[in-house]
């Protein structure tokens, strides 16, 4: 065996350092002290994994075809990168709180080993490293949610979520198997050679089965179940997390996996992909809509979100228009990101200032005492229901011009009727607006500091969100790679 | 590279507006108007030197100066159309930098004084700061939409800037109504800029490569009817041309877009100084100059649509000027006029006599005396304006009512008012003299009609002038109101610009040879004195000065009182701007708003918001209904999620 072929892993082999050095570094260190230096020391390591990810984004493959790096694929590790990294920096505040300060040290480990799993598996080149690379992806996560396990709901999310998580992985490995028994083959390139030569019902069958199973991580509808109580109950930095990071990761996954994998198949999953944005976009709005907690609200908005992210993949069966749909994707989750991060991180700072409650009462005359706070959240908001110049109508648009791009009639009635539920959404993400700027309460939500983690984190949200739609050297960047 | 610095022109009052706009409540007057005022002094260096630096390189072969892009960089790529953001130095871009910075610097100084203890001191060196880099951006453009949207960002700080004193009504009023009239107009340049970009595939000054393209364009038409499609490809070209006139025409306030330039005098007296008689407003006019090249080549016919609205403007803003009372809108009414003069002397030129050249300096005379003019007039009128101010400051009030005999009290302020009534009046050898007469001259070359009318309106320009003069610094003085305060001359900081606007009004017709800086065709061209035109202009403009004289000098003034009783009617309505604005109230109030605005507003009532209520209806009532759907159990998730996975395999496997 090559050992040199670990070079051509560099996001990866820097999260494995990453992750090493937390563990030194948690063990060496009492857990009983105030460790103030923890904190930046992981948000250093992140920027630099993230810089180091920008810079090499050579297309390659190592150990035999598992592991195959592509440049859309390092786009997407960069993004998400720096997505953790924004999760980290907000974290201090319930990092540094008396009842979870031990478990600091946990906590990045499993959010560093998250990230990896996800990065393995954007980067595989065979079902099982593709698995694997889920997993490894998927059990942190359980951990992640079950991190405040005396509070709330986290430990009932948890067993929601691991329960749920355990279902879907059996179903997708059945998929799997299925995909394999028809054709004989593993290795992507291997099963997409098979494809060619026909398949047979059994591969949709499979085919279906598969995309269920990353249809759960990225909580389509009907698929969607698990998230609203499991974000409910989890941490809201882990929600956070959740919300942008993994769904992130296996859209981007999924994408690449339709349009070079299954591009044989592109007929059905066309068809599939219309039905489950379709129900992911409307279900999500309608259910949304009703909801008192916020938390659980932005569950159901992700849901609905989740549904225009897909958008961009239905054209990517056509190889000549395959990179628009890739790079709308990959930008929708870029600002995705910063614009949801925004709001958890809002959320966070004035649930710890609030007994932890996360209803939305409590938001009302917010900008009566929190004006700054208030002010950024309706920024995010309107950047989550694509309100122009914010970055999110571009994205938006961008999602919409590359289904159009697909060409057939179902495309274009599946943009429209996403069209009708951007507005549907943007009444509900007014609403929240609505209670902070007009809605009156006798007791409004006391002034409060944030400290200097959350205004950082809230600073580069909020410059993502003003900037990354005007400036088109974001989208060129993406569209480059692609 | 040579012009590597030429960025900053743009970046200093950019950065500029930013400290102010941001921090400049925090600051002291001073300090904030310091900041301004330096950063300005910085971009006047900076333009002079460039100016100079251009002007003085090498021609080519050909005789011309050579066009210069420092920079040009695509901000957003669209297929084969691009929009890019530069800078652009030709001989016009060179001397619009030198006008806008030092009419802008001027009135940087100057506001010091006029605007001292005003609330929101800082706010206004800011918008002059945002104004500033606007105008610079507009007229260093490379490319057609560059200029739009820096001429969009003129108009947003011209509304700031006029809406400066907002508690006042009349202020609100005046730049809203600037502001709507202005963007009323920018609607049709802006369809203008579409169908250009979307015919000729590029919106760049470079007009060489366009011509290839227009061939393109033009080439579907030829597979037909020659004839018929000379006729159609040939009219694209007019039609985005005077769509984008009809925006200019705006901006520049041409009749009958002009109705906002009177009332945005509501504006402080420095902004109407710099915005609303040097540079803004001769917007429109270095918009047909930039694209003169396309306008005399593909629509020199749709050129006398310029003549006649500027030579009628022309007319109709100098007959109004003659009845008002209130001084700075005398002011503003001439700057219209004298805006028109440029407008028609750039319509005024012909295509060439030779054969196979299109620029041509002798046949286009026009293009170099409209711009000659915009110098001169940008100088001597900021002058008048600023002069204007330093009367208000003194005797708290516009109207000549409460003027009178001012010259003891004023005598800086009165010389170089004077001087620059005579400029504007056509006397030699003050500049307006020079320009004027070019502009006459290429008038006359057009068409005899076109050049006396022209010259009628030379004459009543000199009338009203100088009825103002005698109303402001002669005639009866305001006893009662002076007895209350002496008027008194103006600061330092008031009266520096005006002896430096001054000595530039007299000396830059003669002193320098404006024909090599700026000509049709790019190369040299001397300007020489029609002595029979100069002859008869001056003489004209001597006698109307006689008249005002006669009229006006004296304390009591018998003869104007006896021409009002004579003609009573026609001084209301010119006091009354002929009715335009009743005529804009009665179109948009009576017939507008109740036909079809008032049916709009019932569709929009009844029919789309009865639509939107039902789907807000119903998207309510489905969000109830399955709302049982997500009850917290998870082994009805797991059904869910099997039956899902399921029914879409038994769909896929059905189709």
């Amino acid at each position: 065996m090559n050992y040199s072929q670990f070079l051509y892993m560099v996001p990866e082999a820097t999260l494995v350092a990453i992750l090493i050095i937390a563990f030194i570094a948690d063990f060496a260190s009492s857990k009983t002290a105030e460790r103030k230096w923890f904190n930046p020391l992981m948000c250093v390591m992140l920027l630099v994994q993230t810089v180091v990810t920008f810079f090499c984004g050579e297309p390659a493959e190592a150990f035999g075809g598992m592991y195959v790096a592509t440049t859309a694929a390092n786009v997407m590790k960069v993004i998400l990168a720096a997505g953790t990294l924004i999760v980290v920096i907000q974290s201090r505040n319930w990092m540094s709180r008396p009842d979870t300060a031990f478990k600091e040290g946990e906590f990045y480990m499993l959010v560093v080993s998250t990230l990896l799993g996800m990065n393995m598996m954007m980067s595989a080149g065979h079902f099982l490293m593709f698995f694997l690379g889920l997993e490894m992806a998927s059990v942190p996560m359980a951990c992640l949610v079950a991190l405040d396990k005396y509070r709330h709901h986290s430990a009932e999310a948890a067993a929601k979520f691991i329960l749920t998580a355990t279902f879907s992985s059996g179903v997708m490995l059945y998929g799997i198997s299925f995909l394999y028994g028809s054709t004989g083959a593993l290795y992507f390139d291997d099963f997409t050679a098979a494809l060619n030569n026909g398949f047979s019902t059994l591969t949709i069958i499979g085919l279906v089965f598969f995309v269920a199973g990353l249809g759960f991580k990225i909580s389509l509808v009907p698929f969607h179940f698990w998230t609203a109580d499991t974000y409910q109950g989890a941490p809201t930095t882990v929600t956070g997390y959740l919300s942008v990071i993994s769904k992130g990761a296996a859209a981007f996954t999924l994408c690449t996996l339709l349009m070079k994998v299954f591009q044989p198949m592109a007929a059905e999953w066309e068809m599939l992909m219309y039905i489950l944005i379709v129900a992911s976009i409307t279900v999500g709005n309608l259910m949304a809509i009703r909801q008192s907690d916020l938390k659980r609200f932005m569950a159901f908005s992700s849901i609905s979100q989740a549904g225009y992210i897909m958008l961009a993949v239905v054209g990517v069966g056509n190889p000549a228009i395959a990179a628009y749909g890739v790079t709308a994707l990959s930008y929708y989750v870029l600002i995705y990101v910063v614009a949801n991060m925004a709001v958890f991180t809002v959320i966070s700072a004035v649930e710890e200032n609030n007994n932890g409650t996360t209803a939305m009462s409590s938001y009302d005359g917010l900008y009566k005492t929190n004006p700054k706070l208030a002010f950024l959240m309706t920024l995010a908001l309107f950047s989550l229901a694509g309100i122009p110049p914010f970055a999110g109508m571009f994205s938006k648009f961008f999602v919409f011009m590359a289904a159009c791009q697909q060409g057939s009639v179902a495309a274009y009635v599946v943009v429209f009727i996403a069209l009708i539920n951007t507005v549907i959404s943007l009444y509900y993400y007014l609403l929240i607006v609505k209670a902070m700027y007009i809605n009156n309460d006798s007791e409004p939500l006391p002034t409060f500091k944030s400290d200097c983690n959350t205004r950082l984190a809230l600073a580069l949200c909020t410059l993502g969100v003003a900037l990354f739609g005007v400036c088109s050297c974001f989208y060129e960047w993406i569209f480059a790679a692609a | 590279m040579e012009y590597s610095y030429v960025f900053l022109i743009l970046l200093l009052p950019l950065l500029s507006f930013l400290v102010l706009g941001l921090a400049g409540m925090k600051m002291s007057h001073k300090a904030a108007g310091l900041i301004g005022t330096l950063s300005l002094g910085a971009v006047t260096v900076l333009s002079y030197y460039t100016a100079i630096t251009y002007f003085t390189t090498e021609r080519l072969a050909d005789g011309t100066l050579p066009t210069i892009v420092p920079f040009n960089f695509t901000w957003l790529p669209l297929g084969s159309l691009s929009f890019d953001l530069g800078f652009l130095l030709d001989p016009i871009s060179a001397m619009m930098l030198i006008v806008i910075s030092t009419v802008s610097l001027m009135v940087h100084i100057y506001s010091f004084g006029y605007m001292h203890g005003e609330k929101g001191f800082e706010r206004y060196y800011a918008f002059l700061s945002l104004f500033t880099m606007s105008m610079l951006g507009l007229v260093v453009a490379t490319n057609i939409f560059q200029m739009y949207m820096f001429w969009e960002l003129v108009g947003v700080s011209s509304y700031l800037l006029i809406g400066f004193y907002y508690p006042l009504h009349a202020a609100v009023h005046a730049s809203k109504k600037a502001f709507i009239v202005t963007r009323f107009a920018d609607m049709f340049f802006l369809i203008g800029i579409l169908i250009y970009g979307y015919y000729v595939g590029s919106f760049s000054f470079n007009f060489t490569g366009t011509e290839i393209q227009m061939a393109e364009c033009a080439a579907p038409f030829l597979q037909g009817d020659v004839s018929r499609a000379v006729a159609a490809g040939g009219l694209i070209i007019p039609t985005a041309l005077v769509l984008m006139f009809i925006g200019g025409a705006g901006k520049s306030a041409m009749f009958p877009l002009h109705i906002w330039l009177p009332d945005a005098m509501e504006g402080p007296t420095p902004v109407s100084a710099l915005i609303h008689a040097a540079t803004m407003v001769v917007a429109g006019v270095f918009q047909i100059a930039r694209l003169f090249p396309l306008w005399i080549q593909y629509a020199p016919d749709q050129m006398s649509i310029v003549v006649y609205v500027g030579v009628f403007t022309a007319f109709y803003a100098a007959a109004i000027a003659c009845a008002q009372s209130d001084i700075k809108r005398v002011l503003a009414f001439s700057t219209i006029s004298q805006i028109a003069f440029m407008m028609v002397s750039l319509g005024v030129c012909l295509p060439s006599h030779e054969a196979g050249v299109v620029l041509d300096n002798h046949a286009q005379l026009g293009y170099m005396a409209s711009m000659f003019h915009l110098f001169t007039h940008a100088m001597f009128k900021a002058c008048l304006f600023l002069g204007a101010g330093c009367i208000i400051h003194a005797v708290h009030s516009n109207e000549m009512s409460a003027m009178g005999g001012l010259r003891k009290y004023m005598p800086i302020t009165h010389i170089t008012f004077l001087l620059s009534c005579l400029a504007i009046a056509g006397i030699p050898p003050f500049s307006g003299f020079f320009s004027k007469d070019e502009i006459i001259t290429a008038c006359f070359q057009y068409s005899p009609v076109v050049g006396w009318i022209m010259t009628g309106v030379a004459a009543m320009t000199a009338f009203y002038m100088f009825r103002l003069y005698y109303g402001i610094f002669w005639g009866t003085e305001n006893k009662e109101l002076h007895a209350a305060h002496t008027p008194h001359e103006a600061p330092w900081t008031m009266t520096f610009p005006l002896i430096f606007l001054t000595l530039i009004t007299i000396t830059c017709g003669w002193a320098v040879n404006f024909g090599s800086f700026v000509s049709a065709s790019g190369k040299v061209y001397e300007i020489h004195l029609d002595t029979q035109i100069a002859i008869t202009s001056t003489v004209i403009a001597l006698l109307s000065i006689g008249l005002a004289t006669y009229i006006y000098k004296g304390e009591k003034q018998p003869i104007a009182e006896k021409m009002y009783k004579m003609f009573p009617r026609l001084h209301r309505a010119a006091y009354k701007r002929f009715y335009m604005d009743e005529v804009y109230m009665f179109v948009t109030h009576k017939i507008l708003f109740r036909f079809v605005s008032k049916p709009v507003a019932w569709i929009d009532e009844k029919i789309i918001n009865g639509f939107i209520d039902f789907t807000a209806w119903s998207t309510n009532e489905s969000g109830e209904s399955i709302r049982s759907w997500q009850n917290g159990d998870v082994r009805t998730y797991a059904v869910w999620f099997l039956t899902g996975a399921v029914a879409l395999s038994l769909i896929l496997l059905a189709i």
